[in-house]
């Protein structure tokens, strides 16, 4: 965790207003806690990320705001089964937004093609053959928390990240990742 | 890729003016288009002298792949067709086999299907009007409508655990009965939903704003509406009075008092303004089903899990959200269908698109295509 998540009690402690941390850490901060989405709603999971934004899953608490324009946007939720003949569309549209970006892949569809792997003909299996993913979501569709959940993740990795090119930070992540989840006897995470 | 110009071409009108015809390309990832469709739309000015849907980018092949599934691995599959209306395709498709198969299916699972479905109606009818006010900037009313779906989600949750692909209408039956204190809740949300649908009538209809944006506007006659195969508001919008509920009835719809609300204009205000009269008539619906619902089973009994039915065809159809959803089986005897057709409503009616656009400008277009109520997934199956 850095410094800047605790700003309350780090300006506590120096006295004059005056935090020392790094620059990382203040671009990675500021950039995890307003991740714009671009929701690339296809199929049913659009419902769903339309429900996650709206009133009683309320996406605006983490930060999060749909946008349509790619331009805007920081992050793309690829919600729905990927054809072929939206392919095309897509990778332009992720052509379109501005660096840093990110990929959620919302849906069994946009995983690996999901109730459609096997006998579709015109079903791209998982939008990772064409987009860099970032996180995953399993689910048909995932529930609304799911999503919220994914950013949350999203948010955790983006800290690991630098501006320097190449460079990696290693930190304790709060969320669970693949595999190295260990909890005390309490139940708290380590 | 939302809005980009395709090509400019130098054209004279019959005053002898020079005037430009700009072709734009609208979508398939835009807000407006309520799914994947892309509009290649003739603009002379700001009016639209052609607007063609183009259609297909969310082609799934779901006909083809019903031809390898047994009959009951095909339920989840229908799901995915209409994803707002998720209820309909499994009882349209699970009708036409029951037809097929000759299963007779008991009372209570037939009024527990009349109850989800009509509550569907009811959450597919907000999303539809939701969407399309926030079309038109009112994003009050899509936040107040999608509030009332999210209440049927809810209960949809209880029932069947799904939020949004619920395979619960089974060949034979349902797949559960309902939770206790179900219907409890169900007549508290329906007494709720009358006082908010008649806020969002005022909200909304009765807005000079919202009035200005969709009266006049795509204006569709009811030769017409007839003529192109129109179904379901974008018909009755226009006064044509057809309502398989009421006109082909079918299950147990005879047993209920109910109108079938018409337009009399045929423009996107009148078809919208149908959709939320249809939520009256549903929560009536669903009334006089709770009060007339007996104990029983939900599933017939005895009927195989594996079907084979009789060589030979079925077609049956049922009332959706959006118009008439018909199904069509072909069987060879074996336990996979030969053939599966969905008749969509979606379909038909967004093949009216370049008629309705016709004289219109751009802005209004977006309007039209919302009073259509298109999915994608059932347009392009």
């Amino acid at each position: 965790m850095a410094i800047v998540d605790k700003l309350g009690e780090s300006l506590n402690g120096s006295g004059g207003g005056i935090i020392l941390t790094s620059v990382d850490a203040v671009v990675d901060w500021s950039r995890g806690h307003s991740l714009w989405a671009m929701p690339m709603g296809t199929a049913c999971c659009a419902m769903e990320l339309i429900a996650a934004s709206f009133n009683k899953f309320d996406f605006d608490r983490h930060g999060t705001f749909p946008r349509p324009d790619p331009r805007h946007c920081d992050v793309m939720v690829v919600a729905g089964t990927v054809t072929r003949k939206m392919a095309p569309a897509i990778m332009r549209l992720y052509a379109q937004m501005p660096d840093p970006k990110w990929v959620i892949a919302m849906g069994n569809c946009a995983v690996s093609g999901g109730i459609f792997y096997y006998d579709s003909y015109s079903v791209i299996r998982g939008v990772d053959e064409f987009l860099p993913v970032d996180v995953h979501i399993a689910g048909c569709p995932p529930r609304p928390e799911s999503l919220q959940d994914a950013v949350l993740q999203l948010r955790e990795r983006i800290t690991t990240e630098s501006i320097a090119p190449g460079k990696r930070h290693v930190r304790e992540l709060l969320l669970p990742t693949n595999g190295d989840v260990s909890l005390h006897e309490n139940g708290d995470r380590e | 890729m939302a809005l980009e110009v395709e090509s400019r071409e130098e054209i004279v009108d019959e005053r002898g003016n020079e005037v430009s015809e700009l072709v734009i390309n609208v979508g398939p990832s835009h807000p407006s288009t309520h799914g994947v469709c892309r509009v290649i739309t003739h603009l002379d000015g700001e009016i639209v002298t052609k607007a063609e849907p183009v259609i297909g980018y969310l082609h799934r092949g779901i006909e083809k792949m019903a031809e390898n599934r047994t009959y009951l691995q095909i339920v989840p599959l229908t799901d995915r067709l209409d994803y707002v209306g998720s209820m309909y395709s499994n009882w349209a498709y699970c009708r036409a086999v029951e037809r097929l198969a000759g299963i007779r299916v008991p009372e209570r699972a037939e009024y527990l299907r009349v109850i989800v479905c009509e509550m569907q109606r009811i959450a597919s009818h907000m999303m539809s009007l939701g969407s399309a006010a926030g079309d038109t900037g009112a994003a009050t009313m899509f936040i107040y409508a999608f509030d009332e779906r999210e209440r049927i989600v809810e209960l949809f949750e209880e029932l069947c655990g799904a939020r949004l692909t619920y395979n619960y209408v089974r060949p034979g039956g349902v797949s559960y009965d309902t939770p206790e204190d179900w219907f409890d809740t169900l007549l508290e949300f329906t007494r709720k939903h009358r006082t908010a649908l008649h806020e969002m009538d005022r909200l909304f209809f009765g807005n000079v704003i919202a009035r200005g944006r969709m009266k006049g506007i795509g204006v569709l006659s009811a030769a017409d509406a007839v003529g192109w195969g129109a179904s379901g508001p974008v018909a009755r919008g226009s006064g044509v009075n057809w309502d398989l509920r009421k006109h082909d009835s079918y299950s147990v719809y005879p047993r209920f008092d109910f109108d079938v609300p018409t337009g009399s204009n045929g423009d996107a205000y009148d078809r919208a303004r149908c959709r939320l009269f249809e939520c009256f008539e549903s929560c009536r619906i669903i009334e006089q089903a709770v009060a007339q619902i007996g104990e029983g089973p939900f599933k017939a009994e005895g009927a195989p899990r594996l079907l084979k039915p009789r060589p030979g065809e079925a077609y049956d159809h049922i009332e959706s959200a959006r118009g008439s959803l018909g199904v069509y089986i072909v069987s060879d005897g074996s336990e996979r269908p030969y053939r599966v057709k969905f008749r969509s409503p979606a379909f038909c009616n967004l093949a009216l698109l370049p008629l309705l656009a016709q004289g219109h400008t751009l802005s209004d277009l977006v309007v039209i295509l919302g009073s259509l109520d298109p999915v994608f997934g059932e347009v392009d199956r």
